[in-house]
C-alpha cells in the first residue's frame, strides 16, 4: 500500500485543491471536460468535485465506447448473430446495451448464439473449434481497443483462418472532440485527455485543440491525485494564457504513442466517411472499417447487414449527457425508468458511463442539495 | 472491457514470441505482447493489459496504484478478472 499512498494522499489532495482555488480568477466560470469515462468514474468515486471551487465544473465527455454505439448497430449485430451459421463474440460490456428489440442478452436468451469473450483473440479459438460455423467478433472501442482487433485479424490472416470475421464498430476520439468543440451548445475551457487511448495515439493528435481552438489539454492518469494534478496543470495554463498539450500521465503514456499499435490499425482498417454516434449523430471520419485488403474478414461485406437507422428513445438524453450539456441527474429518466439494471440509455450501461458512475456513487447531491435548500426556503 | 489491468510477466512463451504468461491478482494466463514488439517485456516486468494485449510497460508503483483503483471499483473489475480467467488465448 505504500505505493498507492503516493497517489491517494489526502494532504496532497488538499494542497492541490488549494493551489487550484488560488488560480481561479474571481467571477470567472471554468468548464473542463474529462473526455474519458475512466476519469468520470474516478471523479465520482472519490467525490473530486467536492475538492474544487464552485467556479470549476467538470463536464463528462464522450469517451465511453459502449455509450456511443447507436441502437441501429446493436440491431444490425443481432440480425447478423441470428443467422444459424454464425457465432457472435462480444465483450461483456456490450451485452446489456439496448437495441430497438432488446440487447445481446435478450437475443441470447432467445437462442441466438452470442458468446462473451475477454479478448478478441478468444474468438480465434472458438473459430478453430467450430470450423463449420462462422465466428463474427463484435468489435467496439476507441483506439485503446482497435489495435487488439487489428492484431487478432493479422493473426487470423497469418493462420489462414477463414471462418473468422469482424463487425467493425471502432471509433476514433479526435473527431468526437472536434465535434464537441464545434458544437454551439457548449463552451469549454480545457480538456483532461484520455489516459489509455493516449498510450496508443500519443499526445500529438491533441495539438490542434491547443493550436486552433486555443484550449489547453492535459493527458491525465486515473488516480485521484492524477486528476487533481491535471486540473491544476490546466488551471495554471489558463491563468498564464497558455494553450498547450501536456502529459501528466507520462509514466504510462509515451508522447508518440505506440507505433506498433498504430501500424496494426493502419494495416487492417481505414476511416469510414462518416459514422453515427449515439446521441451525437453522424460525425465525419470518426470510425474505422475493415480495409479492403482484409475484405474476407469484413462481416459487413460477408453478410447482409440491414444498416437501419434507429432513433434513440425519446425519453433518453444520453446525447446531451455525452456532449456534457446535461448532467446525468438532469435527464428525465435518470434513476427512475433508467437504472443500471434496466438501462434505457447507454450511459447507464457501462461502468464508465457518466450516468452509471453518478448512480453508483450517489453523487447527485452537489447540485441537488442547494436546489432543495432553495425550494425549502421559498 | 475498457479497463487496463496490471499484470506481472511470469514467463515468455517458448514457441510463440508474441505471447507471455502473466500473473494478475493470482490469475495466470497467456496474453499477447505483440504491441510491445519494439521493447518486449521481460519476466518480472509489469505491463498494462487491455482485452488480452499488453498496451504498455509500467513500473511496480503504477501497477500497485492501478490495482488498488481497480479493486475499489468492485463488480466491473471482478467481471474483468472472471473474463480473464475464462480467456482462451493460445
Amino acid at each position: 500500500m505504500r505505493f498507492v499512498d503516493e497517489f491517494r494522499d489526502a494532504d496532497k489532495a488538499h494542497a492541490l485543491a488549494a493551489k487550484i482555488a488560488a488560480l481561479c480568477e474571481p467571477g470567472r466560470q471554468y468548464k473542463l471536460m474529462e473526455v474519458c469515462g475512466g476519469h468520470t468514474h474516478t471523479i465520482y468515486k472519490h467525490g473530486l468535485e467536492d475538492y474544487l471551487p464552485e467556479s470549476i465544473t467538470l463536464v463528462h465527455g464522450p469517451g465511453c465506447p459502449v455509450c456511443v454505439i447507436p441502437m441501429g448497430r446493436v440491431d444490425d449485430a443481432i440480425h447478423l448473430a441470428s443467422r444459424p451459421d454464425v457465432i457472435m463474440t462480444s465483450f461483456g460490456d456490450m451485452m446489456r446495451v439496448p437495441g430497438s428489440n432488446g440487447s445481446f442478452f435478450d437475443a441470447k436468451a432467445n437462442g441466438t448464439d452470442i458468446r462473451m469473450v475477454y479478448s478478441p483473440l478468444d474468438s480465434l479459438k472458438i473459430a478453430r473449434q467450430n470450423p463449420d460455423r462462422r465466428v463474427v467478433f463484435m468489435a467496439i472501442g476507441f483506439e485503446t481497443t482497435a489495435p487488439s482487433t487489428a492484431m487478432t485479424m493479422l493473426r487470423a490472416f497469418a493462420e489462414g483462418l477463414t471462418n473468422f470475421s469482424v463487425f467493425c464498430n471502432h471509433v476514433t476520439i479526435i473527431p468526437a472532440i472536434k465535434a464537441i468543440l464545434d458544437s454551439p451548445d457548449l463552451r469549454l475551457d480545457g480538456f483532461l485527455g484520455p489516459g489509455h487511448v493516449s498510450t496508443v495515439i500519443g499526445c500529438r493528435p491533441y495539438e490542434f485543440i491547443a493550436r486552433d481552438y486555443h484550449k489547453p489539454v492535459v493527458v491525465a492518469g486515473f488516480e485521484p491525485l492524477d486528476i487533481l494534478q491535471s486540473i491544476y496543470m490546466l488551471m495554471l495554463q489558463l491563468s498564464q494564457g497558455r494553450s498547450e498539450v501536456e502529459n501528466q500521465y507520462s509514466r504510462v503514456v509515451p508522447w508518440d504513442g505506440n507505433t506498433v499499435a498504430l501500424a496494426a490499425i493502419g494495416k487492417t482498417m481505414e476511416l469510414r466517411p462518416y459514422f453515427e454516434w449515439r446521441g451525437l449523430g453522424f460525425i465525419s471520419h470518426s470510425a474505422l472499417k475493415v480495409r479492403s485488403a482484409y475484405a474476407s474478414m469484413d462481416a459487413e461485406l460477408l453478410f447482409s447487414v440491414p444498416g437501419v437507422r434507429v432513433a434513440d428513445p425519446k425519453a433518453c438524453q444520453c446525447g446531451e449527457v455525452l456532449k456534457g450539456v446535461l448532467k446525468p441527474w438532469e435527464c428525465k429518466v435518470f434513476g427512475t425508468a433508467c437504472t443500471p439494471e434496466t438501462p434505457i440509455g447507454t450511459c447507464m450501461v457501462s461502468p464508465e458511463g457518466a450516468c452509471a458512475a453518478y448512480y453508483n456513487y450517489g453523487r447527485m447531491h452537489r447540485n441537488r442539495v442547494p436546489e432543495a435548500a432553495r425550494l425549502g426556503a421559498s | 472491457m475498457c479497463l487496463g489491468i496490471p499484470g506481472e510477466v511470469v514467463e515468455l512463451h517458448a514457441e510463440q514470441p508474441d505471447l507471455a504468461k502473466v500473473n494478475v491478482s493470482g490469475v495466470r494466463r497467456l496474453i499477447n505482447i505483440g504491441l510491445l514488439a519494439d521493447d518486449p517485456p521481460k519476466p518480472g516486468e509489469w505491463v498494462l493489459i487491455h482485452v488480452g494485449f499488453a498496451l504498455s510497460k509500467i513500473d511496480e508503483a503504477e501497477a500497485a496504484a492501478a490495482m488498488e483503483f481497480l479493486e475499489g471499483i468492485g463488480q466491473a473489475y471482478q467481471d474483468e478478472i472472471a473474463a480473464l480467467r475464462d480467456s482462451l488465448i493460445e
